[in-house]
């Protein structure tokens, strides 16, 4: 699959999606990555621009309450709403109902094995596969546990 | 889903979405026929760590200032064990992402046995067509794969460091005589001088008349007006056309060849030793698979 991995905001911490995106490489996925300190719209207009069929978002500086949303609508505002969102970092157990009601299919804290992620994405895949739900935009009612 | 002339026609009218599942589908081999050359493109090579991706974003910078729409295919390996691959090369072309003149398109080499990417040119056509004024084709790299890349440019720009110059002299045969003009980036560098001198030297013992060489800097912005003006004002001489054309059909010719049906029973043949080379040539040349859309690519 094409995956995008982004970090948004101000966080500078990027070891997290550098070894992500390394596990997918491994996962023989194309990984696109963003770089550090993208703004929502510019994530959402490299996942067009880049085709991408996934996003995955890392974030540790405790603003993805702000930022995952913007992300997530601008995605569906700009007819991406097939694109799986899956993310990573510091998020509190408290937050991630919040976020996976907004779109987030997935969210793997510190600690994660890298095959976690894989096995989501391959999850993922059949779920796309038999037309059910896992896009952005698609109904919320499913998310990886 | 919408099939790619639907696709075509509504990227051609600024749909940006439309464009960019198109070249998805190109890259997943699908063709649009009748397509012209496209207006203006540029190859860019070089070995890893010299700066193409940061010059390249000084470039965006320029043309999208003077109303050129920028296009940037981005070509990097994939892994032979996975198939993966990490396209990080817009992550250092700078604060580009948000203009609508300007679209990075990462390509991975993966399923393109010998790393040959034969739709390289239906894409910049495309692009072409789509309104893109700049098309730019960067890989890393100065191999047979890489010159197959950036020979499906017009004009082709050879990048390289001040602590190298190593290209000048392993590669005189290759990527050297189809170079167009070289830079030689990180003017910001106290050795960059030097290197500089060394490679004009090693030029100027060439038969085949002078390559124009840059002295730049992509971190400060020295010289790169310069190297864009001379970019511009760029025609190709006929010898170098016929080469790049050689190199094209070398391009092609060579991925029809690697996805040959035949081609796994013909090599255990060679290996078993029961035909010969020439026997196995005879044999898939006769039944090459042209497809129905080979005669589009360009």
């Amino acid at each position: 699959m094409r995956i995008v991995i982004a970090k948004p905001g101000l966080d500078g911490h990027d070891r997290g999606a550098k070894v992500i995106a390394r596990a997918l490489r491994d996962g023989g996925h194309d990984v696109i990555y963003t770089g550090l300190r993208k703004q929502p719209e510019e994530i959402v207009r490299i996942v067009n621009d880049e085709d991408a069929e996934v996003l995955g978002i890392s974030t540790l500086s405790g603003a993805h309450g702000s930022l995952i949303p913007k992300i997530c609508d601008g995605l569906r505002k700009a007819e991406l709403g097939d694109v799986i969102v899956f993310a990573g970092g510091i998020i509190p157990e408290s937050d991630r109902n919040g976020l996976h009601s907004l779109g987030v299919r997935a969210i793997f804290g510190p600690g994660t094995p890298s095959a976690n992620v894989l096995d989501f994405l391959m999850v993922a895949l059949e779920r796309r596969n038999e037309g059910k739900p896992i896009g952005v935009g698609d109904d919320l009612g499913w998310h990886w546990k | 889903m919408s099939n790619h002339i639907e696709l075509f026609d509504s990227a051609r009218k600024g749909d940006r979405r439309s464009l960019s599942k198109l070249l998805t589908a190109i890259e997943s081999g699908k063709s649009i026929s009748g397509l012209p050359n496209p207006n203006w493109t540029l190859g860019i090579t070089g070995p890893p760590g010299v700066g193409k991706s940061t010059l390249i974003g000084r470039m965006i910078q320029h043309w999208s200032s003077s109303g050129e729409k920028v296009a940037i295919l981005a070509v990097d390996p994939s892994s032979p064990i996975s198939g993966g691959s990490i396209l990080a090369d817009r992550l250092r072309m700078g604060e580009a992402s948000l203009l609508d003149s300007v679209l990075i398109r990462s390509l991975a080499t993966r399923n393109h046995p010998g790393g040959i990417l034969p739709y390289l040119g239906q894409m910049c056509s495309i692009l072409s067509e789509c309104g893109w004024t700049r098309v730019l084709i960067e890989t890393v790299g100065s191999g047979q794969s890489e010159i197959g890349i950036v020979a499906f440019a017009d004009r082709i720009l050879l990048v390289d460091g001040p602590d190298r110059g190593d290209i000048v002299q392993s590669e005189k045969a290759g990527i050297m005589e189809l170079a167009d003009i070289i830079a030689i980036n990180k003017a910001d560098l106290s050795n960059s001088k030097a290197s500089f001198a060394s490679v004009l030297e090693a030029l100027s013992l060439g038969e085949d008349g002078p390559i124009p060489v840059h002295l730049v800097s992509a971190f400060d912005g020295t010289g790169v007006e310069g190297l864009i003006a001379e970019l511009e004002a760029f025609q190709p001489s006929k010898k170098k056309v016929g080469l790049r054309q050689l190199e094209r059909l070398i391009a092609n010719w060579n991925s029809l060849l690697l996805t040959h049906p035949q081609i796994d029973s013909q090599i255990e043949n060679l290996c078993d030793g029961s035909i010969t080379i020439r026997e196995a040539i005879t044999s898939m040349g006769t039944s090459m698979d042209f497809g129905g859309d080979v005669n589009d690519w360009q």
